[in-house]
């Protein structure tokens, strides 16, 4: 395992005070490799925004410890934001700024920015460079402030939600950005929605809900947990599957939701789908349709839950 | 390391780069802005012709224009570091341009600094225009150089003062009530406060009220530094500048402890 670039141990964080409090953030603790892509999924609510931010040194925890590279985000704040990059979920420029003029602004405060008309055209900022702020499209400005994030050659990226109203063609171009910060050295951080997103970029997923991690790992980790998945297959009505049940590992179940239709749940692994061929042979069925069924996330996240992801 | 396009080499800019940079964006943006405009030029501008041309107008014993140019340079520099900058500000912390830029490496004090140079030369371009057309409407103050020292002195402590309490009322309240309540206050000292009207042509009772105003304090200092009276009257503006430094103080305490970012 890599160097840390994050550590979120126990994260409490509270909004207001008294009864009126909101306990955003509840026992979270994660951490992040450098030079990896790191998914925070989790449904609206969930306090992926307040984890982030607390990161970036915005809120002081009520509970739990925070380290970015090493240092406290809140007490370290000076010494550390010039090595972050921040995407904020919405908003950051002047509503009379125009889009390249911002961009050419943030490279200024920097010491080695990228080069910006590199950037303007990587992310398709060009047709729309001296437009102002406000008469951007919704994914224009979420454009403009990915470039925002990263023109100052961060470290570490937060990303809060980076393709969020991208169209398909923007959505591409983004992940490809991504790796190509994570192929040079970025460490990244992003919020999403999107399973096919995260499935696609992250090195690790962290699933949360109601302010905790409820689950991690490699996107194949966390679709591939055996109680996750399913093993199809049709034949004859009826069947008695009394003894399947007993040729399969410990906790594995068989059922015929539909006549004809059986569906085996348990670690599906190679040893299991061979337990199950051999039993049909041993009975004369040939088995019909036969499939593993494979979760993704979404699956994942509502047997967590019982909630779905998206909105 | 990695040698890559994106590889990190992360870093602040110098300090006094990076307020220079915020400095002329925000002096861009402002002067960028239809409204504020009016306001910073074309209003100090129009009261000064207008003043000084307006037939039965009197301002006191002195000739017009030596009363009202003094007061319309103490009204162009409440305009910018107070309804400008406080409208400025409320909306940065709306669109979240404040919690951005907070995650910049430009350092709160170097905000600070850029508005503070914003503000300053937006102020240069406002005297560049009122000073000359006040020459032309017959003003020939006659000051050497400390009293345009004093006078720089008096803006500068203006400035202080009119800029705190523009944050303070950026800092508490929504944009749109700043807008509202900047332009408010603004017309209210420009009209009942002391500035294009000298304080003496007050009703006694309320004098020492509208002395105390920042308004008045402004611009009975600037009053007394542009040789209104003969010689330069530094008991006048010693108090002048005073009350500003009282103002200052105050509203810069009050907007650090009730300062809101987001
Ligand atoms: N400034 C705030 N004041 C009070 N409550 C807040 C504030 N910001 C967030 N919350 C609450 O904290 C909880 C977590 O919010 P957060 O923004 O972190 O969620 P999120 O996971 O980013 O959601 P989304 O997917 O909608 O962006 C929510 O219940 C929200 O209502
Ligand atoms: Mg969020």
């Amino acid at each position: 395992m890599g160097e840390l670039v994050v550590e979120v141990e126990s994260l409490v964080v509270r909004y207001g005070r008294g009864r009126a409090a909101v306990t955003a953030v509840d026992g979270l603790s994660l951490t992040v490799v450098r030079a990896t892509v790191t998914a925070i999924l989790g449904p609206n609510g969930a306090g992926k925004t307040t984890t982030i931010e607390t990161c970036e040194g915005y809120r002081r925890p009520q509970g739990g410890r925070v380290r970015v590279l090493g240092l406290d985000p809140v007490a370290d704040r000076r010494a550390l934001l010039p090595r972050l990059g921040v995407m904020l979920q919405e908003g950051g420029a002047w509503s009379g700024v125009r889009a390249t003029e911002m961009l050419h602004h943030v490279a200024r405060l920097h010491a080695n920015p990228l080069d910006v008309d590199m950037l303007v055209q990587r992310l398709d900022l060009g047709s729309c460079g001296r437009t102002p702020y406000r008469r951007l499209s919704g994914g224009q400005k979420q454009r403009l402030s990915l470039a925002m994030a990263i023109v100052g050659r961060p470290e570490l990226a937060f990303l809060d939600e980076p393709t969020a109203g991208l169209d398909p063609l923007a959505r591409r171009a983004t992940w490809e950005l991504i790796e190509d910060l994570r192929r040079d050295g970025v460490s990244v951080v992003l919020t999403t929605h999107y399973m096919e997103e995260a499935e696609r970029l992250a090195d690790q997923v962290h699933v949360i809900d109601g302010g905790r991690v409820i689950a991690s790992g490699s996107p194949a980790e966390l679709t591939s947990r055996g109680a996750a998945n399913s093993l199809r297959f049709r034949g004859p009505a009826g069947l008695d599957v009394r003894s399947l049940v007993a040729a399969l590992p410990e906790g594995s179940r068989v059922r015929e939701p539909a006549p004809g239709s059986y569906l085996v749940l348990g670690t599906i692994d190679p040893h299991l789908l061979a337990t199950v061929t051999a039993w049909c042979a041993s009975n004369g069925v040939l088995p019909d349709d036969l499939a593993v069924e494979r979760h993704n996330l979404e699956d994942v996240f509502l047997e967590l839950t019982g909630r779905k992801l998206q909105p | 390391m990695t040698t890559g396009t994106f590889a990190p080499r992360p870093g602040a800019a110098p300090l006094p780069r990076m307020v220079l940079a915020q400095g002329l964006m925000e002096a861009r943006l402002l002067l960028r802005n239809g409204e504020q405009l009016v306001l910073a030029l074309v209003v100090p501008i129009l009261l000064l012709v207008a003043g000084a041309l307006a037939p039965g107008l009197s301002l006191g014993a002195q000739p017009r224009i030596d009363v009202l140019a003094p007061g319309v340079i103490a009204l162009a520099v409440m305009s910018t570091a107070f309804t400008s900058l406080a409208i400025a500000t409320a909306f940065e912390r709306r669109y979240g341009v404040l919690k951005r830029l907070g995650a910049s490496p430009l350092p709160r004090t170097g905000l600070l600094a850029g508005k503070v140079l914003a503000v300053l030369l937006v102020q240069a371009l406002q005297l560049l225009l009122i000073v000359p057309v006040a020459w032309l409407l017959g003003w020939r103050p006659a000051v050497d150089a400390t009293g345009i020292a004093a006078a720089v002195l008096m803006i500068v402590a203006g400035t202080s003062a009119f800029g705190a309490l523009g944050l303070l009322m950026a800092g508490t309240l929504r944009a749109e009530a700043t807008l509202a309540a900047a332009n408010l206050v603004y017309l209210l000292l420009v009209a009942g406060g002391a500035t294009l009207v000298p304080v003496e042509a007050y009703p006694a009772p309320i004098q020492p009220v509208v002395a105390l105003l920042p308004s008045g304090a402004l611009a009975e200092g600037l009053r007394h530094a542009l040789g209104v009276e003969a010689g330069l009257a530094w008991g006048g503006i010693g108090i002048a500048l005073g009350i500003l430094a009282a103002w200052a103080v105050l509203a810069a305490v009050a907007t650090a402890r009730t300062f809101r970012w987001e």
